[in-house]
């Protein structure tokens, strides 16, 4: 940990790997919740299995939710150091002139995913450690579309959720490939790995989000 | 044409800067940048005041002396150029042109627009070169062959002028390209490669201490790079890194 | 106070370095601990020599006015370096680079100094191969070489466009090793104001350490002045704005000789001044001239009328354009060398057929390089009956290929496209080849007291040729001058650390401050710029590419004055106790102004024409240079009497032993 503090390299390298890990997350993620769209049933099962495999449970979901926590400490630790790093300000600073906004403003697309990720794991996960572990309720494989669904009916709800993915599309924009280049992965074949990872910046967001609309809509015409 | 400069004054290192305003008339089109200010020097001069302190020297942008921030970007607004090869004919008349040092806790000001570059000194001398002595009886400069074009690859991350441009743009004010640019070329060469793991442990930890941001891969120092120097030395010191941690 | 005893030396050329350094005492290396080196000027001949002497276990200190070692301006030298290794096969070797740079040199050089030059010159290829510094190569990996001109082999070895500045890299990074291990402790933004006698012997520095402004004293055995040329002299060169004489001028009024002052080399491809406000030229590799033909108009009316923008030079027909170079040179035609190029240019122009405003720019023009090139792809790439159009376009493109990054330099500053229309080129003040005189061991009349680089006079004679300057800076610093000087420094090893309390210290230290109290107090009306820019009007009009008897009493008149003028009028603002770069400017200013003055009588007492001086009053019914081989087949060594007008000329006669003396001839 001591390297971690001091190494810039060493630190770039955790936050490329803690954010390779939740991309790789993230289209599991995607995946799993799409099914909703076309298939309540086939949701439910797979809900079901990641809610009680254990290896999921007790060794997967710790994982991630430290690489979360390091992602975002270490992104915020980051963010001070640089600050510092150039104690007073330019009076005129063209960022917009050399590097994309995106690219200039991780932390802010990224304190949005946080905030929203509070929102995220009271809905859910609060919901499902509570229901499993906080009140024993018995296993219940059919519960899970008709939960996610209910989450979608209001609107702030909605709006909330399409903007946060707006803004994790953004951070995936220049984060995938950012990762890659940290990880010192650069070479012939960039040009067609970083148009992969714009695809994917906009294809996963955009999942999530019509995931959103349409229970959203889906629910108002029923 | 006429202009308007607002240039950051500061009396030296310790005392408050701020910036004023000098109307400028008569700037032809063929002036460089510098030239201009040498003009607005020698009218300071002349009504007594002192003039504009600023870096310079070669003026033919190989050096690496000038900096400047014009308008918000290290060395202006034209690519692929240092200031002193920056034209007035860039500019239009009645533009306004903000001019301020390089700006970084890493290069502490000197007097006005000069600034301590030695940061960057310390980072090569901490490991950027490599360690043969000077006598000249080494093997022949033939024996060992290296592919055209590993060694056009170290040329041109050789080709790094120091200026600090890179620190200068990046957000973050980080100096991976400086440091990158000569962890590359000795990467890259047989030579360099004896004793590659402790050159990169070295310099990046030296670059560390001298307080330089992170870099977060804006790729704002490549743009701005006067000499081009490629983004892809910050992935290769990347790689040399890892592999010196897991070398130990 | 010294002498000019060559010290070159017996036996026979080839053998002499070798026996020298055999013959020579050495400093064992627990000794050399003991011994501090003071290297001044930190460019390609000062940080190769700090380097190898700190290697060697000396304690060397550094010192440069610049922000840091790597900005010298040896860092702008564009071509190439020398070599006589014969990787291509062609016939070179080390008597035939040594010819080459002696013939070039105008037989002006000291010949075992040239030999030297030669023979060690491979050794330094493989010492920057070693360092890692990345020449060109071909296919095979193994390394490229281009030519350049005056010579007939191929043994030019470069980095892209930028061989000066990877060879300062390697040197810069050389010393940097020796810094990490604390042998050698490096000033920066520090200038050597005066050099310290004691004894006779050269025993430190004044320096002003230009952030703070204080001055310092610093003490050593030795001290090595590798300073670099003093073109600026002249205001407008292709030198860095920083570069200067003082450090060099300082130890000639110390008793240091100045060699060969007027010998100044005048590049001919150079980009044309553009205007008043002008501070410096832009010079364009010399490998131009391989590709791109020099021309005028033929007519007086076409001059004009382009000079007036009322015609273009691509509406001039071929019979109507005066490719001047290769009517005059049919042997070498555009490849003549530099100072035959440069004044033919100057006689074009004082013609009047100079083409740009100011009536001071020829043509270099690349259309017919583009069409033959463009011939030639087309061939190789099997296009059949091209038009004009894809012939220009493919001519471009191997154009761009090979002079890519100097095109585009040229557009920026000129704002024209130079693949349209023919470049404007004009003669600029380059190199100088005199310096402070040094002996075969590079020590200057001061004992104790060495010269390296640029800034001694040794190898280039009256005129250097191309890739001879890195060549020569190299070979001084890591090769000569760290064994030379162990011979001076075995006396020393008793001496113990020299104090810097003594009162040659304090009295050096008193003149200094009195010299910058009195510029500071002048509180004139001129900035120090303004007498810059006089002084280097008289230079390049009087003192420039050609010299009369007359112009010379002149100039050395007006030189005079305008440094009474100086004294009395100039204006510095600020204060001497900061960071003060008109103070900086003033001081180099102020030895310019007196160095200039011997420059002019030194052109004034050598009655011929050679190399880079050029007397109108000695030429061939053709025009040609008329060398003197039995008066001035000497080097002038000029000793400070209190004022330049008082300087007294040593002679040192050349000896020829191994070349015959023949007029050089590029017809």
């Amino acid at each position: 940990m001591g390297a971690l503090i001091k190494s810039s390299i060493l630190r770039k390298v955790v936050m490329a790997l803690s954010g390779l890990f939740l991309v790789l997350f993230l289209a599991l993620h995607v995946t799993i919740n799409f099914t909703s769209v076309f298939s309540p049933d086939l949701f439910n099962e797979l809900s079901h299995f990641m809610g009680y495999n254990p290896v999921v449970q007790f060794l997967m979901q710790p994982i991630l939710i430290l690489g979360v926590i390091l992602h975002f400490v270490l992104g915020i630790v980051l963010e001070i150091q640089n600050s510092r790093a150039r104690s007073v300000n330019y009076a005129q600073f063209k960022g917009g002139a050399n590097a994309s906004w995106v690219s200039r403003n991780m932390i802010i697309s990224g304190l949005v995913v946080l905030a929203f990720l509070g929102l995220h794991f009271y809905d859910f996960w609060i919901h499902e450690i509570t229901f499993k572990y906080v009140e024993s309720n018995p296993e219940d494989p059919t519960r899970y579309y008709e939960e996610t669904v209910q989450k979608f009916i209001p609107m702030w709800r909605t709006v909330i959720y399409v903007i946060a993915f707006f803004l994790l599309g953004m951070h995936l924009w220049h984060g995938f490939s950012s990762s890659l280049q940290s990880m010192g992965w650069n070479n012939k074949y960039t040009v067609s790995i970083k148009a992969f990872t714009k695809l994917y910046a906009l294809i996963v967001p955009a999942g999530f989000i019509i995931i959103a609309l349409y229970h959203h809509f889906n629910h108002l015409s029923q | 044409m006429n202009l308007v400069l607002k240039i950051w004054r500061q009396e030296n290192a310790e005392a408050k800067g701020k910036m004023v305003e000098y109307p400028m008339s008569n700037v032809e089109g063929d002036m460089s940048f510098l030239e201009m200010l040498d003009v607005l020097n020698e009218d300071l001069i002349n009504k007594g005041e002192e003039p504009v302190a600023f870096d310079h020297d070669c003026r033919e942008g190989i050096c690496g002396t000038c900096s400047l921030m014009i308008n918000g970007e290290p060395h202006g607004p034209d690519r692929l150029i240092t200031t002193c090869q920056l034209h007035m004919r860039k500019f239009s008349d009645g533009d306004t042109i903000v001019i301020e040092p390089f700006r970084a806790t890493a290069f502490p000001i000197i007097k006005d627009l000069v600034v301590d570059r030695n940061a960057l000194e310390r980072i090569q001398q901490a490991g950027g070169f490599i360690s043969v002595n000077t006598s000249g009886n080494t093997v022949d400069a033939n024996a060992i062959p290296i592919a055209k074009d590993k060694a056009d690859e170290a040329m041109d991350a050789a080709t790094c002028i120091g200026c600090g441009a890179c620190v200068a743009a990046c957000k973050n004010a980080s100096a991976m390209l400086f440091t990158s640019a000569k962890v590359s070329q000795f990467a890259l060469l047989p030579q360099g490669r004896v004793e590659a793991t402790d050159r990169v442990m070295n310099m990046v930890r030296q670059m560390d201490l001298e307080g330089f941001g992170n870099c977060t891969n804006t790729g704002a120092c490549e743009v701005e790079c006067p000499k081009g120097i490629s983004l892809e030395n910050i992935a290769r010191m990347n790689r040399e890194y890892m592999s010196a941690i897991v070398k130990g | 106070m010294g002498s000019l005893e060559s010290k070159i030396p017996s036996g026979p050329l080839a053998e002499k370095w070798t026996k020298h350094k055999n013959d020579i005492d050495l400093v064992n290396p627990a000794n050399k601990r003991n011994i501090d080196v003071i290297v001044v000027g930190t460019g390609l001949a000062g940080g190769a020599a700090a380097a190898t002497l700190a290697e060697l276990g000396y304690n060397v200190k550094t010192f440069c006015y610049q922000d840091s070692p790597r900005r010298a301006h040896s860092i702008a030298a564009q071509g190439g370096i020398n070599a006589s290794k014969n990787y291509q096969g062609d016939g070179d070797s080390d008597y035939r680079l040594f010819y080459d740079t002696v013939k070039g040199g105008d037989y002006r050089s000291r010949e075992a100094n040239v030999y030297r030059l030669a023979e060690v010159s491979g050794n330094i290829i493989d010492q920057c191969v070693a360092q890692g510094v990345p020449f060109a190569r071909e296919y095979g990996g193994l390394l490229d070489n281009r030519s350049f001109g005056g010579v007939l082999v191929s043994r030019t070895f470069y980095a892209k466009g930028q061989t000066g500045q990877q060879l300062l890299l390697g040197a810069y990074s050389a010393m940097n090793r020796q810094i990490n291990r604390g042998k050698i402790k490096s000033y920066t933004r520090h200038e050597m104001l005066d050099l310290v006698l004691i004894d006779g012997k050269a025993r430190g520095i004044i320096a002003r350490d230009l952030v703070t402004g204080e001055i310092e004293r610093h003490s050593g055995h030795a001290v090595v002045l590798a300073t670099g040329g003093y073109g600026n002299v002249f205001f407008l060169s292709t030198n860095a704005m920083g570069s200067n004489v003082t450090a060099a001028w300082r130890a000639h009024r110390r008793g240091a000789y100045f060699a060969n002052p007027c010998y100044t080399q005048i590049h001919p491809t150079c980009i044309p001044v553009s205007g008043d406000h002008q501070s410096k030229l832009t010079l364009m590799s010399e490998s131009l001239r391989n590709d791109g033909r020099i021309w005028v108009p033929k007519r007086l009316e076409d001059a004009q009328a382009i000079r007036e923008g009322k015609l273009k030079p691509t509406e001039l027909t071929e019979d109507e354009r005066d490719y001047y170079l290769e009517r005059r040179y049919p042997a070498f035609g555009n490849l003549v060398p530099r100072d035959v190029a440069s004044r033919a240019a100057k006689e074009r122009c004082d013609a009047g057929f100079g083409v740009n405003k100011t009536g001071e720019a020829v043509y270099l023009d690349f259309a017919a390089a583009i069409q033959r090139y463009g011939k030639e792809k087309a061939l190789t790439s099997g296009i059949k009956d091209p038009d004009k159009g894809t012939l220009t376009q493919l001519g471009e493109e191997v154009i761009e290929a090979k002079y890519g990054n100097l095109f585009q330099m040229y557009e920026k500053i000129v704002d024209e496209n130079p693949y349209k229309t023919p470049m404007m080129i004009y003669p600029a003040v380059h190199y100088t080849m005199g310096g402070l005189w040094v002996d075969y061991n590079l020590q200057t009349t001061i004992k104790g007291c060495y010269c390296a680089g640029e800034a001694n006079f040794s190898d280039h004679g009256a005129n250097r040729l191309g890739a001879s300057a890195l060549m020569q800076g190299l070979a001084d610093g890591y090769f000569v001058l760290p064994y030379t000087i162990g011979d001076y420094l075995s006396d020393d090893i008793r001496t113990g650390p020299i104090s810097t309390d003594s009162p040659e210290f304090e009295a050096t230290e008193k003149e200094v401050l009195e010299r910058i109290n009195k510029l500071m107090n002048t509180n004139g009306t001129h900035s120090v710029d303004y007498y810059h820019k006089k002084l280097g009007k008289i230079m390049w009009n009087k003192c420039g590419m050609s010299r009369n008897a007359e112009d010379l009493k002149s100039a050395i008149d007006e030189i005079a004055e305008l440094r009474k003028d100086f004294w009395e009028n100039v204006k510095i603002p600020g204060e001497e106790g900061q960071f003060n770069q008109e103070l900086e400017k003033a001081g180099r200013v102020a030895d310019f102004l007196e160095l200039g003055e011997l420059f002019a009588k030194d052109a004034l007492q050598r009655n011929e024409s050679c190399g880079g001086h050029f007397r109108e009053e000695y030429q061939t019914p053709e025009g040609e240079a008329l060398r003197d081989d039995e008066n001035f087949k000497y080097a002038a060594a000029w000793e400070f009497k209190g004022a330049p007008s008082e300087a007294v000329m040593h002679k040192e006669e050349l000896v020829f032993e191994n070349i015959e003396l023949k007029t050089r001839s590029y017809k």
